[in-house]
């Protein structure tokens, strides 16, 4: 009845799961209470969970990326701490199964539940707005990839409670993950936690490709695009290509666990070394999606507070391009040194250190961009300026291990470690950091707290040179990764600075929980009333903040690169139209969210073995599916006078700013 | 007027065209598995003779089932295509490469 | 009856916007394909890395059978081809051809369906099966997984045939047939590469 699931699978002898176990929970029922205690459930419902608004899902994947961090935060707390202290006699506070869960559940967690959905909660608000288009290509597909991703991280959260998690790392090598070594659940949560995420993902890239290609306003040809829509459009054509092999590679673990089929077990002909080449065949692709939408962000950024035009928006592009191509030839740089010939080695270590040339050029760009410009120190500019300073390093140390003779040495090593934190965290992250305090008053109509988003940021940058710089020394110590317990004292030392720097880095994330706080308790002073709260110069800046829900009452007409500011020169900014039009907008449906519960409940089913269970999930995923082509009612219309009133509205409140503004600059020159 | 057919722009090809690819389709195939039933021919030309048809009869159903050309309606689909291709050589060949030499230093 | 349930635009400007948004569509399937074509280079290549991986158990030339593999080809490229009928029935927006050939090509389908499940039993009877070793577990993975895709089409098709009896050819049920004949030619191709690598180069 209940497969292998037994109640056992939810009682942990580790007090620390249980009490992670109970925390979660406990906070799950705090939240259930607040939201019928104010009696918000229809509203809940009806905007947001069954929304086909792209701001609004990408709010949602925002959130689920923030929440998930805090996870991927606690887990590797825990490592430094337990580094920090299991030396010669000592053996810290944590077992190995333990301790290999933790490692496991932070990679995993962090690169697919926590980078994935906020880079693409950052493109699902920005880039229709950016293009001028009132949604993406396909809104319903794009829910369902929301409800799939949530479905996943779901799967990783019960994993905490129900069985465990997988102890074979975030990559998952063989023969760790195969039946005979790993029989528990924790695998199969893995196996299928990415596997359903990962379908969201690829609905997400066809998504956006069609999109960006497709529905782009007149006059804005590819060449006048902003460049985070270039970079949006770049790592969808990545997440296109490199997940169906993530796909096949995890089906076929799934194949040898399940059916006893050998692609990689030890016996039968099984090949282990070809799930590294199929895993690092999407894995490199994978780090270049999760960095490019934050080098987008950096080009917005730097250009508006700079206050003049992207330094070379056309090298820019064609650097952007140059990685999307390269990128897919040099995944065996992660496996160096599994024992291919130098012929093989050289190869790819060549073209792993030409991909780090259009990077250079990015950042020469955003420095000239800089030059002579009138900088304001915004917090998001700090994010930046943090990151060109820091990320130059990581992307050193890549290059340095780019030379197959210094992986040799350094593989597998704390080095390791540090280059790839030093490139996620002060590339990926700042971005996504950057771009969120950017586009928050976009999205919620009011910016947030300045002093407290600069105490993150001096947290987060301080903290994360501290925890991980001494890495690098440890790598070359001769420290390996994912060790629970450690003989050397010398390495000490370095261990505790780390850990010193990962505290710094929670209280980095307390700023920025207490920014929301103070910001959402302070939203009314600090309102965008125009719209535009940076002087910024792409077309999402256009609308009003947040933007009606089909963002543009009538379609812009562009006429070269960073359009809105273009208006603005031309004085054509906040002209009203002389018409309004119907507008046909897609319908809200239950079955973006209905579908991503019926995957999970498959993968919790298969997960357990529970077959009957499996199969009727199934079944509902497919009557669900054909339910929903087979209606043709899905839009609903928006009557002109609708449309005509809300704009009103909105011109009023930016004539309104715009005299206000007036009058404070002449009081200021009259001196009263 | 009205609109009763769809009608994408796209070329969606007539009953000549799409009996021609089904009969050089035939032949192909017939061709490829006569060559390798036989078994007449050294096996390098055999080889070589069922892979030519293979990707001969791949680009007769690309053109004149799913009628991929170079006109402008179907240029975003072929430079598609082109790069999956690309992506295909580097997946399948890297793989075979860097598994052959694998094999050959580590088993 | 309103324009819409019709399925005729009732604008030029309603007709356009309903074409832009088939345009698209058929763009996101053909990125979709091409996915497709990723996630079966993935399956080629570790067919390719595993194919002398026999481990004692049966090699190509033990478990293929030409004349069987050339009829299930004739009956997929066949009921490639009553596709195409099927649309071409389709742009000239005639009813009850687009049915006929669309069943032809159902059971032209489900013949290809039958004869490979009809092998994959008789070669796991025999003590063939995919656990059998790494070839096998690559064969049937990969020829598994066209035929998955080959019984999703056929479900796509029946749901698409009762679409097409219920609403008639209106525009959206055009567009969604258009997807679906992408996606059958497409499977098609996907054939010629499994029967040329996995069986001819299996006996060779």
């Amino acid at each position: 009845m209940f497969g292998r699931l037994t109640l056992s699978a939810m009682y942990h002898e580790d007090l620390i799961v249980m009490a992670a176990v109970a925390g979660s929970l406990a906070m799950g029922l705090a939240l259930v209470v607040m939201i019928t205690y104010k009696r918000k459930w229809t509203y809940l419902w009806t905007e947001w969970l069954t929304s086909l608004d792209h701001k609004r899902i990408g709010i949602m994947y925002i959130c689920l990326a923030l929440v998930m961090m805090l996870r991927g935060i606690a887990d590797a707390l825990m490592m430094r701490v337990q580094q920090a202290v299991a030396v010669g006699t000592s053996y810290g506070y944590l077992g190995p199964d333990h301790f290999n869960q933790i490692f496991t559940a932070h990679g995993t967690i962090m690169i697919i539940f926590v980078a994935m959905p906020f880079l693409s909660g950052l493109m699902n608000i920005v880039v229709p707005l950016q293009i001028g288009a009132r949604d993406v290509a396909f809104p319903f597909l794009n829910s369902v990839s929301f409800w799939l991703t949530a479905a996943g991280a779901l799967l990783v959260m019960v994993s905490l409670g129900v069985g465990e998690f997988s102890k074979a790392g975030w990559s998952g090598y063989s023969p760790m993950t195969e039946m005979n070594i790993s029989p528990d659940s924790g695998v199969d949560y893995w196996l299928w936690s990415m596997q359903i995420a990962g379908l969201g993902s690829l609905l997400t890239s066809i998504n956006f490709i069609v999109t960006i290609m497709n529905m782009r306003a007149p006059g804005m040809t590819l060449m006048r695009m902003p460049i985070f829509t270039w970079n949006a459009l770049c790592t969808s054509v990545l997440i296109l290509f490199a997940f169906p092999v993530l796909t096949a590679a995890l089906a076929m673990v799934t194949f040898d666990r399940y059916m006893d089929m050998h692609f990689f077990s030890n016996t039968h002909g099984g090949n282990l070394m070809m799930y590294v080449n199929l895993f690092w065949m999407w894995g490199h692709p994978e780090v270049y999606i999760v960095v490019l939408p934050a080098f987008g962000i950096f080009s917005e950024v730097t250009p508006t507070f700079s206050g003049k035009p992207l330094f070379g928006y056309t090298s820019m592009v064609f650097a952007t391009i140059a990685i999307t191509f390269l990128s897919f030839g040099v995944w065996l740089h992660h496996f160096f040194t599994m024992g291919a010939g130098p012929a093989v080695n050289f190869f790819f270590g060549f073209a792993t250190m030409i991909i780090a040339i259009p990077t250079g050029v990015k950042i020469f760009n955003w420095l000239f961009t800089m030059y002579r410009g009138r900088i304001r120190f915004t917090s998001p500019m700090y994010w930046t300026v943090g990151f060109i300073t820091a990320f130059a390093v990581g992307g050193m140390t890549g290059v340095l291990l780019a030379s197959p003779p210094a992986n040799f040495v350094l593989h597998n090593s704390l080095f390791l470690i540090a280059h790839f934190h030093n490139v996620l965290i002060a590339g990926a992250l700042f971005g996504y950091f950057a771009g969120f305090t950017y586009w928050f008053p976009k999205a919620f109509g009011f910016t947030l707290s300045e002093k407290w988003g600069k105490r993150a940021f001096w947290s987060w940058i301080i903290g994360f040179y501290l925890a991980f710089f001494p890495l690098y020394a440890l790598g070359f110590m001769g420290m390996p990764r994912r060790m629970l317990h450690y003989d050397n004292p010398a390495w000490r030392p370095y261990l505790l600075l780390a850990a010193a720097g990962a505290a710094l880095i929670l209280f980095g994330i307390i700023c920025q929980m207490i920014q929301l706080i103070v910001s959402i308790r302070q939203r009314l002073a600090n309102r965008d009333l125009t719209g535009d709260p940076w002087n910024g110069r792409t077309l999402e800046w256009s609308t009003a903040s947040p933007p009606p829900f089909y963002n543009f009452a009538r379609i812009p007409t562009v006429h070269g690169i960073d359009a809105f500011n273009d208006m603005k020169e031309k004085k054509i900014a906040y002209r009203k139209p002389d018409r309004y039009e119907d507008i046909h907008m897609p319908r809200n449906t239950a079955y973006g969210f209905i579908n991503g519960m019926l995957a999970f409940v498959f993968g919790f089913a298969m997960i357990w073995h529970i077959w009957w269970l499996a199969l009727f999930s199934a079944a509902g995923l497919l009557f669900a599916i054909i339910a929903r082509a087979s209606d043709d009612n899905i839009h609903t219309t928006v009557p002109a006078a609708e449309v005509e009133r809300i704009e009103q509205e909105h011109y009023r409140q930016v004539s309104a700013y715009q005299r206000s503004a007036r009058q404070a600059q002449r009081r200021k020159f009259s001196g009263r | 007027m009205t609109q009763t057919s769809y009608d994408s722009g796209a070329s969606h090809g007539s009953l000549k065209s799409y009996t021609v690819g089904f009969l050089l389709s035939i032949a192909l195939t017939v061709v490829a598995f006569g060559v390798a039933m036989s078994g007449t021919l050294p096996r390098p030309a055999i080889f070589i003779i069922i892979l030519a048809a293979a990707v001969a009869q791949i680009l007769v159903h690309l053109h004149y089932f799913l009628h991929l050309d170079t006109s402008s309606a179907e240029r975003w689909n072929l430079l598609a295509f082109l790069f999956t291709v690309m992506i295909m050589i580097i997946f399948i060949g890297g793989s075979i490469w860097i598994m052959y030499n694998l094999n050959y230093r580590m088993m | 009856m309103t324009t819409e349930a019709r399925g005729i635009a009732a604008t030029p400007h309603e007709a356009f916007a309903e074409h832009d948004v088939s345009a698209g569509q058929a763009f996101g399937f053909w990125l979709y394909l091409m996915s497709d074509l990723v996630l079966f280079s993935a399956l080629f290549a570790t067919f390719a890395v595993l194919a002398h991986s026999f481990a004692g158990g049966p090699t190509g030339k033990d478990i293929i059978h030409l004349p069987y593999v050339f009829g299930e080809t004739m009956l997929l490229l066949f009921s490639s081809g009553t596709c195409g009928l099927a649309m071409l029935n389709m742009y000239a927006g005639r009813r009850t051809p687009v049915l006929a050939w669309l069943a032809v090509t159902f059971v032209l389908g489900f013949g290809f369906i039958l004869m490979e499940l009809h092998e994959f039993r008789t070669l796991i009877v025999d003590g063939h099966g995919p656990d059998r070793s790494a070839y096998l577990s690559a064969f049937f993975t990969l020829i598994g997984t066209h035929g998955l895709h080959v019984a999703s089409g056929l479900i796509w098709m029946a749901v698409m045939i009762n679409q097409v009896i219920v609403k008639g050819l209106t525009i959206p049920v055009q567009s969604r047939l258009m997807r679906l004949s992408m996606f059958w030619h497409f499977l098609d191709i996907v054939w010629v590469a499994v029967f040329t690598v996995v069986y001819l180069m299996g006996v060779l």
